[in-house]
């Protein structure tokens, strides 16, 4: 669980730490939607190169970040075989048996690989440079017109944060309990599937009881501290636009229209 | 069972931006049937010094060696059971470890992971309840419905009835209430006599230290700062407070005595009875001229 970049937010100071949430929230929003307009060699190579160059601003080692893959890494390596065998398009490349490979095939399996690269590594981005706590301001900030719609955008705006907020005690605690279990016995690791679904017990329950004790601990503690909802409260942090948020998303209005222009 | 540490490191998440080093060279013996207790400030290490007795850590380098086991940096280890059963760990707050229906059972798990059939282990349960100072009727409850220093006892007893050769305690009272942190440290005693366990007690109380250990490490800032017997080492009181430590309550009075009287007792005294000892001898010296 340690090797595990997805999700974890890496406290430094760059050009992209400094953006402001929303401006960043709204930028992969947007990126995940222009990834798709790449059709070619010239457009997954102008959005490799857009992405790298976040990477470099954000002065993220490339090589945590690639390591922090390997869990999807399957996944990727997985659709790529799956379209070199079934997608039937372009020139007869080899054949073996009922094996046969497509130059189509092996173009799709690399486009789409090369698809969710980009988009892991921009959404991590995104974790690895925004704190937990302001990407649910900047959420919430962004969900505000949907208030209208009856959205109770405060309450989710404060599960989020109080989720997030306990997702590494939650982490600890699991951990401490695992260990706790192995000290008396308890083999998480090895035998039979069956037999490894039986040993979460022990873990499990332990977990569910201490979270419930922690939310009803938690929310007597709020009440003693004057929370009474999200109506008339103000806010600690605020974010603040500025122009360098404004020239981001400008660029990937840019980046889309040159995309649009270059796919075939 | 001797235990040894032999130059162990160990850094967490080894090879990512968080890695962190918890251990420097850390090197120390304990002997078969020693209580050993481990102070040092909140980060110290002595935790993750913990994990490594039962081989829920790995050593980063060096190595450690459990009885005939040697767990080091480079191989992977596998069939930890026999160290487990051999090496029982009481961890803080051990009350969360607790989830079977009834505390019968949840007694029972540790000893039946380890191949203990369900009549021997229900014949443990009934032992141990009664030595963790619970009644046997309470077999039948489930540990949820108990109160918090009831549901420790309990997880207690289930570490114990593991039957361990080596006993190790983290901060076994924390939050207890001050009769319930007696009663659980004199019950460690006990057994630590009676069975001839290795006892290793991880603790903030100087007070339970200079009680009960026969040796003493001082950890800081991941590295052993010094290992002694608690006499020898509570005598360094400037030391102990440079750490940041402190001494037993009983050696601070002694310490003020004799900075207000002049008068030198004759050893440094860890329990108020060895302090009322030497007190007497120096009012009968006083009677005598």
């Amino acid at each position: 669980m340690e090797k595990m970049v997805f999700g974890r937010y890496l406290p430094m100071d760059s050009l992209v730490h400094r953006l402001d949430s929303r401006a960043k929230l709204l930028f992969v929003f947007v990126y995940v939607a222009i990834v798709f307009l790449a059709n070619n060699v010239v457009t997954y190579g102008v959005l490799a190169l857009f992405t790298l160059l976040a990477i470099f601003l954000s002065k993220i080692n490339l090589r945590f970040l690639i390591a922090g893959l390997k869990p999807v890494l399957w996944l990727i390596i997985f659709t790529f075989v799956l379209h070199i065998f079934l997608t039937k398009q372009g020139d007869l490349l080899w054949k073996a048996g009922w094996i046969e490979i497509y130059e189509g095939g092996l173009k799709q399996g690399a486009f789409i690989s090369m698809r969710f690269l980009l988009l892991i590594f921009m959404t991590s981005l995104l974790t690895l440079t925004t704190s937990p706590i302001s990407i649910t301001d900047g959420l919430e900030s962004l969900l505000k017109p949907f208030k209208k719609m009856k959205l109770p955008v405060h309450e989710l705006a404060l599960m989020m944060s109080i989720s997030l907020r306990f997702i590494p005690t939650l982490m600890d605690e699991t951990e401490k309990i695992m260990k706790a279990q192995m000290a008396r016995g308890a083999d998480f690791s090895s035998g039979p599937i069956k037999e490894r679904i039986k040993a979460m017990i022990p873990l499990l329950i332990p977990l569910f009881v201490s979270a419930f004790k922690r939310a009803e601990d938690l929310a007597t503690a709020m009440e003693a501290r004057g929370y009474s909802g999200g109506e008339g409260r103000t806010k600690y942090r605020l974010l603040k636009w500025t122009a360098k948020d404004t020239a981001v998303l400008l660029v990937l209005v840019l980046l889309a229209f040159v995309l649009f222009y270059l796919r075939s | 069972m001797d235990i040894q540490l032999q130059e162990v490191d160990y850094h967490y998440a080894a090879g990512t931006p968080f890695e962190r080093k918890a251990l420097h060279h850390v090197s120390f013996t304990i002997p078969s049937g020693t209580y050993l207790a481990i102070i040092g400030h909140t980060g110290s290490g002595k935790s993750t010094i913990l994990q490594h007795l039962n081989a829920l850590l790995q050593p980063t380098n060096g190595q450690v060696r459990i009885g005939d086991r040697t767990i080091s940096a480079d191989k992977k280890e596998k069939n930890l059971k026999d160290v487990r059963r051999r090496v029982g760990i009481v961890f803080q707050f051990p009350e969360h470890q607790l989830f079977e229906e009834t505390v019968e059972k949840d007694i029972c798990y540790g000893p039946m992971n380890f191949g203990v059939s369900e009549a021997e282990a229900k014949q443990r349960a009934k032992q141990v309840i009664r030595q963790v100072g619970l009644s046997e009727d309470m077999l039948k409850k489930s540990p949820f419905d108990l109160s918090g220093g009831q549901m420790r006892r309990v997880a207690i007893a289930g570490v114990l009835a593991m039957e361990p050769e080596v006993i190790v305690l983290d901060e076994p009272t924390a939050g207890l209430d001050p009769r319930g942190r007696t009663e659980m440290m004199e019950m460690f005693a006990t057994l630590h006599k009676e069975r001839n366990l290795s006892t290793i007690l991880v603790t903030h109380s100087m007070e339970d230290a200079a009680l009960y250990a026969d040796e003493m490490v001082i950890m800081h800032q991941g590295k052993v700062y010094q290992k002694g017997k608690p006499r020898e080492l509570f005598s360094k009181r400037e030391e102990l407070f440079q750490l940041g430590l402190s001494v037993p309550e009983v050696v601070r009075f002694q310490h003020r005595f004799e900075e207000e009287s002049g008068i030198k007792l004759g050893k440094t005294c860890l329990t108020t009875n060895e302090l009322v000892e030497q007190l007497q001898t120096v009012y009968k010296r006083g009677e005598d001229q």
